[in-house]
C-alpha cells in the first residue's frame, strides 16, 4: 500500500502475569476501514488502549504519518490526531448536543463570554453535514443512543481526526441509524480518514470494511482484506479452530457420558424479548442436563442466563421452574425456585471484596442457614468446610478476604456460593475465564458431577471446545436470536461455527 | 466529489414523547423554586397586611442577601458533584477575620477575610482534586479547622471585635439605598456575573461537565483539577465575603455565628433546583430557594403566635418534597 | 460512576511491590490507628495530668461520652451500608422535647414516646433511601433541617426542667459503680457488635454496603433491610437523647444534639469503618468516640484552646480518611 497512515509495531503489552499483547503489529492506510475482532481476552481492547494513549507499550511503537508517535496519554493522542468512539458514548448526557460537541472550543466573545447563537449555529451545521437534523439545544440524553453516537462521532472527527477508532458502533442502534453510521464512515474514508472498527457483527463487517485483523490470545493470527476471507474461516479464526481439525478426544476434563432424564424440562424459557438485545429466545434445560449456549460475543447469551435468573428486565417471554411461572424481574423470586446464576462480571457482580471468603458463600443461602434470624455457625462453618474441600478452593483459611483470592479461587468461592443455596438449575457464564488450568480442570469436573447430580445446567463459554464437550446440546445465538440447536452427532466445534457463520441474525441487530 | 445522501436522521428518532416530557421536566427542575416563591408571596400578601411592604421586603432582602452570598459558591461546588460542609463556619471566620482588621482600615478589613478564606478553600480543593479525598470528609475537617481558627483569633469566643460606627466599612454594611441594603445591590450583582460565568463562559461549561460526567469530561479534555479547585476557592471566598459583610452589618464579629448554616445553604440550592448529584442547576434558582425559605421564615414570623420553629419544619418538608420529586424525575429520565 | 476501562479483563494487574508496603501500613492505621492514639494519649495523660487515674474523672470521662457513643453506633451500622444519617441529633432534640410531654403519665411512657419519634424519623429516612431513591446525605438532610423544628414545636420552644425522679436515676444513678448512662452505652455495644456479626440482618447489611449488585443477584431483600438500618440509627439517637435529658436534668430541644452528627461521623471514620460501606467496626467505633473525648478532655484540662481541641479534630479526620483511601484497597 501507499504509505500507511498508522503503523502499528510489535506492540507487546504485559500486565502482571499475563501476556496481553504479543508482537502485534497493524498497518492502516489513509482512508481505510480496518476491521479488528477476537473474542474476549483476544487483546482488542489494550490494543486500542494502546492506539489512544490509554497504555503505554512494554515494546514496539506507533508511528504516524510517519512520525513515531509516543502518547503520553489519552489527551495526547487526540491532539496528534486519534480519536475514539466508545460504547459509553464518552458525552456529557445532561449537557446539550451544542455543548457536547463544542466543550473546550467553543466560540467566544470579549471577555470570555460564549456566543451562543453561534455555537447553537456551527453545532447545527456539523451535524447537518452528517445528516442529521436535531435541536442542537437539547440535553444529550433526551435523544435516542445512536444520535448520541453519532454526535460523539461527530466530535472526534470535528477535531482534526486522522485516524478514528470505533468501539462496538452499532450495538445499540436501529437499522436505519446503522445506514447512516455507515455512511458517515463512508464519508471520513473518503475524506482520507482511517478507520479502525471494532465489532462482532459479520454481516457489518463484510459491508463496511475494507481490511481485517483478527486477534486470539494476544496474537495476530489473521490479517488481510476481508474480502478474501468468507465467514465461516472467519468465525473459525476469532474462535481458535482450525475448521478441519475436529479433535477425537477432548483437552477439556469433560467425560461427555451424562445422561439427562428425558422426562420434562425442570427450566423452561420462551419467547424471550428484551429490545436490542434479545428478540423470542427459547430455551429449555432438563434435571441432569447440560445445555450449551453458543454464539459471538454480542450474541445475547449472557442476557438470556440472566433473563431466566430475573436479573434482566424483560419486555416479553417468561421463564417457568418446575411448572411454575416465576415473577418477571425478580432475583429473589428465581432463587427461590431454584435458580443460581453464576455472573460473568464476577468483580462487579458477583465478589464482595470486602468480606471474607465465608461470608462470601454463606450470602445466598442465609435464610437456610440461620434460625430467627440469628446465624448459625455452626451451619455456616459446616457448608464452607464442605465446599472448600469440594472445590478446592485455595485459601489461608475460610476468614481470609476474598479480594486476596486467585481469580479462579476466587469462581470457586461464587460457585459454592450458589451450589449452597441447593439450586434445582445452575446457570454458568463463563465459568473458567480468567482462572488457571488446573482450576479450570476441577470446575469442568465439578460441573459434570452436578449434572450427574440431577442438577440442570446452562453453560456458556467462549472455549467452544469446552462448550461442545461440556455439553449435551448447544443452541446457538446470533445476534439475540435462536439461530440452531446441536446435539449428538452434529455437536462439534465446526458445526457451532457452521451455525453461527450462516445463521441469519434478528433484526434487532 | 459526489456527495452521497444518506437517509436523515432527525428529532423525531427520538423515542416518542420525549421532547414534550424532557422539557416539562427541565421546565420543572430549573423554576419550580421561583414558580412556589411567587405563589408564597400572593398568597402572603394576600393574607397578611404587613407582609407586601417595602419595609418587610428590604428586610427579608438583607436577611436573605448573606445566606445568598455564600449559597452562590455552594452552587459551584454542588454542580461540579462536590459539597462544602465548611461554610458555616468560613462565613463566621470571615465575620471574625473582618472585625479584627478593621483595625488596619476598612480595605485590610475585607481584604483580610477575602484572603485567608479563599486560602481555606484553595487547601480544600487541593485535597480534593489532587489527593482525591472525599468532598464530605475534607470540607467537615474544614469546618472544624476553621472554626478552630476562628476561636484562636478571638481567644476562645471571649473576645468579640467591634466595628466602629464611622468605619467605611460599617457604613456600607448598614447603608441603605431606595429601601434596600447596600450588601443586598451587592448580592445581586455577584449573582449576575454568577449566572453569566456559569452559563456563559468555558469555566461554566467545565463545571456542569465535570457534573455530569467526570470521565468524560476528562477524555474531552476539560482541566478537571484546575477547575475544581478553582469552584472550592470560590466557596471560600464567597462565605468570607458575605461573613464580613454580615459583620460590617451587626457591626461586630461575632463568633457563634453560622453553626448549621451549611446545611441552611445546602437546602436552599437544592430546593432551588440543583441536583446534588451534580451535573444540573442554575443560579436562579438558588436565588428562589434562597427567597423561598426566607419567605417561609417571614411568613411564619407574621402568623404571630406560632413559634419560629415552624419554619424549620416547613423548610425540612419542603427539601424532602423537593428531593423526592427530583429523584422520580431524574429516574424517570434515565429509564429508557 | 462511569467505568470506561475493560471491565471484563482477564486477569487484573496487582499492585507493584514497592507500594505493597505503604499499603500495609495505612491499612494497619486505618484498624488500629485509633487504639494506637488512645493508648498514646492515656499514657501522655498520665504523665501530665494530675489525678487522670482517678475514678472520679474517669466517671465524667465516660458519662460525658456515653450519648456520643450510642449515636455513633447507630451511625456506623447506617455508613456500613454506604449512607450516612444527618438526623441524628435532631432525633435526639425530638427525644428531649417529647419527655416533659409524657412524664405525666410515668417514666415508661415517657421514654418510649421519645423511642418512638426516633423510629417514626427513622422510618422516614429509611423510606426516602430505600424506597424512593432518594441519596442518604439529602433525604438525611431533610429530617435534620425538619426534625429540629418539629422537636421545637411541640416542645414550645422552651427549656424545660425535668423533675421526675425516676428519670433522673436513669442518669445519676449507679449500678455496681458503673453509672447507669456508661453500662447502657456498654449494653448498646455489645448487642450491636452481637447484630453485626451473628444474625443475618447484621451479615446483609455489610454486603450491602460492599456490593449492592451483587447483593440484590443474590437475593438479598436490600430495600428492607436499609429501612430498618435507618431506623435503628433514629432508635438509638433517641436512646442518646433521653440518657442526655436525664444527666442534665433538662429539656432543652435548641441545643441538645447539637453538632452531634458531626461527632458520631468522625468517630465512626477514626475507628476504621469506611464511608463506603461494606465493613462495620463497632468496636472501633467506640475508640473513636473516646478518642475524641480524650482529646477534648486533655487540652480543656491544660487550659488550652478549645480552638486547638477543633483543629486537632480536623487533622485526624484527615488523617483517618487518608489512610482509609491509601490502604490498598480502590
Amino acid at each position: 500500500m501507499a504509505d500507511p497512515l498508522l503503523q502499528v509495531s510489535g506492540i507487546v503489552k504485559r500486565f502482571t502475569g499475563v501476556l496481553a499483547l504479543d508482537r502485534v503489529s497493524v498497518d492502516l492506510a489513509p482512508g481505510e476501514v480496518h476491521a479488528l475482532v477476537g473474542e474476549n481476552g483476544a487483546g482488542k481492547s489494550t490494543l486500542i488502549k494502546v492506539i489512544t494513549g490509554v497504555h503505554r507499550p512494554d515494546e514496539g511503537g506507533l508511528r504516524l504519518a510517519g512520525r513515531p508517535a509516543d502518547f503520553a496519554g489519552p489527551l495526547d493522542a487526540q491532539r496528534a490526531g486519534i480519536q475514539a468512539v466508545h460504547q459509553e458514548i464518552g458525552l456529557v448526557p445532561a449537557l446539550s448536543v451544542a455543548r457536547n460537541l463544542l466543550l473546550g472550543r467553543e466560540p467566544r466573545r470579549r471577555l470570555g463570554i460564549l456566543d451562543l447563537p453561534r455555537m447553537h449555529r456551527e453545532a447545527s451545521r456539523i451535524l447537518g453535514s452528517y445528516g442529521i437534523d436535531v435541536d442542537v439545544r437539547r440535553p444529550l440524553r433526551s435523544l435516542g443512543v445512536g444520535v448520541q453516537q453519532m454526535v460523539a462521532l461527530a466530535r472526534a472527527v470535528s477535531v482534526d481526526a486522522r485516524v478514528v477508532v470505533m468501539d462496538e458502533p452499532t450495538s445499540s442502534l436501529e437499522p436505519r441509524e446503522v445506514e447512516t453510521l455507515f455512511g458517515v464512515v463512508r464519508r471520513l474514508r473518503d475524506q482520507g480518514i482511517s478507520v479502525i472498527y471494532v465489532s462482532h457483527r459479520l454481516d457489518e463487517l463484510y459491508r463496511i470494511c475494507d481490511g481485517v485483523t483478527v486477534l486470539r490470545d494476544g496474537r495476530v493470527v489473521h490479517q488481510g482484506p476481508l474480502a478474501e476471507l468468507d465467514r465461516l474461516r472467519l468465525v473459525a479464526l476469532m474462535l481458535g479452530r482450525p475448521v478441519s481439525d475436529v479433535r477425537a478426544e477432548g483437552v477439556t476434563k469433560f467425560s461427555g457420558t451424562h445422561d439427562p432424564a428425558r422426562d420434562t424440562p425442570i427450566v423452561e424459557a420462551s419467547g424471550l424479548t428484551r429490545r436490542h438485545v434479545l428478540d423470542n429466545v427459547s430455551v429449555a434445560i432438563r434435571p441432569g442436563e447440560v445445555v450449551g449456549l453458543g454464539g459471538l460475543l454480542g450474541a445475547g447469551r449472557t442476557e438470556t442466563a440472566k433473563a431466566i435468573a430475573g436479573a434482566l428486565p424483560l419486555d416479553g417471554g417468561r421463564v417457568t421452574v418446575a411448572g411454575t411461572t416465576l415473577r418477571r424481574g425478580s432475583a429473589a423470586a428465581a432463587i427461590r425456585a431454584g435458580v443460581a446464576l453464576l455472573p460473568e462480571d464476577r468483580k462487579s457482580e458477583g465478589i464482595i471484596a470486602t468480606l471474607s471468603v465465608r461470608e462470601n458463600i454463606a450470602l445466598a443461602a442465609l435464610p437456610r442457614l440461620s434460625r430467627g434470624g440469628v446465624v448459625s455457625e455452626a451451619r455456616i462453618d459446616r457448608i464452607v468446610e464442605t465446599f472448600m474441600r469440594r472445590l478446592r478452593i485455595k485459601a489461608a483459611g475460610p476468614h481470609q478476604r476474598v479480594a486476596e483470592l486467585s481469580g479462579g479461587n476466587q469462581q470457586k468461592v461464587l460457585l459454592a456460593r450458589w451450589l449452597a443455596t441447593e439450586p434445582k438449575i445452575l446457570l454458568l457464564d463463563e465459568p473458567t475465564r480468567g482462572i488457571d488450568v488446573g482450576a479450570k480442570a476441577e470446575v469442568q469436573a465439578l460441573i459434570d458431577e452436578l449434572a450427574e447430580d440431577g442438577l440442570g445446567v446452562l453453560l456458556i463459554s467462549a472455549d467452544l471446545e469446552e462448550l461442545v464437550e461440556g455439553s449435551d446440546r448447544v443452541v446457538v445465538l446470533k445476534d439475540g436470536t435462536v439461530v440452531g440447536e446441536l446435539s449428538g452427532g452434529d455437536l462439534t466445534e465446526e458445526g457451532v461455527m457452521t451455525t453461527i457463520a450462516a445463521g441469519t441474525g434478528g433484526e434487532t441487530g | 466529489m459526489t456527495e452521497q445522501t444518506m437517509p436523515a436522521v432527525t428529532a423525531a428518532d427520538a423515542p416518542a414523547g420525549a421532547s414534550g416530557r424532557e422539557r416539562a421536566f427541565g421546565l420543572i427542575q430549573r423554576h419550580g423554586a421561583a414558580a412556589v416563591l411567587v405563589l408564597l408571596v400572593a398568597i402572603g400578601s394576600f393574607a397578611f397586611e404587613r407582609f407586601p411592604t417595602g419595609d418587610n421586603f428590604g428586610n427579608i432582602a438583607i436577611t436573605s442577601s448573606f445566606l445568598a452570598t455564600v449559597a452562590l459558591g455552594m452552587t459551584f461546588v454542588i454542580i461540579t458533584g462536590g459539597i462544602d460542609l465548611s461554610v458555616g463556619s468560613v462565613f463566621a471566620l470571615g465575620g471574625v477575620l473582618a472585625a479584627y482588621g478593621v483595625r488596619w482600615g476598612s480595605l485590610a478589613a475585607l481584604l483580610l477575610p477575602l484572603a485567608v478564606c479563599g486560602a481555606f478553600g484553595l487547601a480544600q480543593g487541593l485535597l480534593i482534586a489532587r489527593v482525591r479525598l472525599a468532598p464530605f470528609i475534607v470540607t467537615l475537617a474544614g469546618l472544624l479547622a476553621a472554626r478552630g481558627l476562628l476561636l484562636s483569633i478571638s481567644h476562645e469566643g471571649a473576645k468579640t471585635y467591634l466595628i466602629p460606627h464611622g468605619a467605611l466599612l460599617a457604613r456600607v454594611g448598614q447603608g441603605s439605598v431606595f429601601g434596600l441594603g447596600y450588601p443586598v445591590y451587592l448580592t445581586v450583582a455577584l449573582f449576575v456575573v454568577g449566572a453569566v460565568v456559569l452559563q456563559r463562559t468555558r469555566f461554566g461549561q467545565c463545571v456542569y461537565a465535570i457534573g455530569g460526567s467526570e470521565d468524560a469530561a476528562e477524555l474531552m479534555g476539560v482541566p478537571v483539577t484546575r477547575t475544581k479547585v478553582l469552584v472550592y476557592v470560590l466557596s471560600g471566598l464567597l462565605a468570607g465575603l458575605a461573613g464580613a459583610l454580615n459583620a460590617a452589618r451587626l457591626s461586630s464579629g461575632v463568633t457563634i455565628l453560622g453553626t448549621g448554616m451549611e446545611l441552611d445553604v445546602i437546602a436552599a440550592v437544592v430546593i432551588g433546583g440543583t441536583l446534588l448529584t451534580g451535573g444540573a442547576g442554575s443560579v436562579s434558582g438558588t436565588i428562589a430557594g434562597v427567597l423561598l425559605l426566607g419567605v417561609i421564615q417571614n411568613l411564619i414570623n407574621q402568623i404571630g403566635d406560632l413559634s419560629s420553629s415552624y419554619q424549620q419544619v416547613v423548610s425540612g418538608a419542603f427539601l424532602a418534597a423537593v428531593v423526592v420529586v427530583q429523584t422520580y424525575l431524574s429516574r424517570v429520565q434515565r429509564l429508557r | 460512576m462511569t467505568d470506561m476501562a475493560d471491565r471484563t479483563g482477564t486477569a487484573e494487574p496487582a499492585a507493584p511491590a514497592s507500594r505493597l508496603d505503604r499499603g500495609r501500613i495505612l491499612a494497619w492505621l486505618q484498624d488500629y490507628g485509633v487504639y494506637a492514639a488512645i493508648a498514646a494519649l492515656i499514657v501522655i495523660n498520665i504523665a501530665i495530668t494530675p489525678r487522670f487515674l482517678s475514678v472520679e474523672n474517669l466517671r465524667t470521662q465516660l458519662v460525658q461520652v456515653a450519648p456520643v457513643v450510642i449515636v455513633s453506633l447507630g451511625m456506623a451500622l447506617v455508613i456500613g451500608t454506604e449512607g450516612v444519617d444527618l438526623s441524628v441529633g435532631s432525633v435526639m432534640a425530638l427525644a428531649t422535647a417529647l419527655i416533659p410531654l409524657y412524664l405525666g403519665y410515668g417514666v415508661v411512657p415517657a421514654v418510649l414516646a421519645a423511642l418512638l419519634g426516633g423510629v417514626a424519623v427513622g422510618l422516614v429516612n429509611g423510606s426516602l433511601v430505600a424506597f424512593v431513591g432518594v441519596q442518604p446525605i439529602v433525604a438525611t438532610l431533610a429530617l435534620f433541617v425538619g426534625g429540629r423544628g418539629i422537636a421545637l414545636v411541640v416542645a414550645g420552644g422552651q427549656l424545660k426542667d425535668v423533675y421526675d425522679p425516676d428519670l433522673l436515676n436513669l442518669g445519676s444513678s449507679s449500678l455496681i459503680g458503673i453509672p447507669l448512662p456508661v453500662l447502657v452505652a456498654a449494653v448498646l455495644t455489645v448487642v450491636v457488635m452481637a447484630v453485626v456479626r451473628r444474625t443475618t440482618f447484621g451479615r446483609r447489611l455489610v454486603a450491602i454496603g460492599g456490593n449492592r449488585t451483587a447483593s440484590e443477584l443474590s437475593g438479598l431483600p436490600v430495600r428492607r433491610i436499609l429501612l430498618l438500618v435507618y431506623v435503628v440509627s433514629g432508635l438509638l439517637a433517641a436512646t442518646a437523647g433521653v440518657l442526655a435529658t436525664a444527666r442534665l436534668q433538662a429539656s432543652d430541644p435548641s441545643s441538645l444534639g447539637l453538632l452531634m452528627e458531626l461527632s458520631a461521623i468522625t468517630a465512626v471514620v477514626v475507628g476504621g469503618t469506611p464511608l463506603t460501606g461494606g465493613r462495620v467496626r463497632v468496636l472501633g467505633t467506640v475508640a473513636g468516640a473516646l478518642l475524641i473525648q480524650l482529646v477534648r478532655a486533655t487540652l480543656i484540662k491544660h487550659d488550652l484552646a478549645d480552638s486547638l481541641a477543633q483543629m486537632v479534630q480536623a487533622v485526624i479526620i484527615l488523617a483517618a480518611v487518608y489512610a482509609a483511601r491509601g490502604a490498598g484497597r480502590r
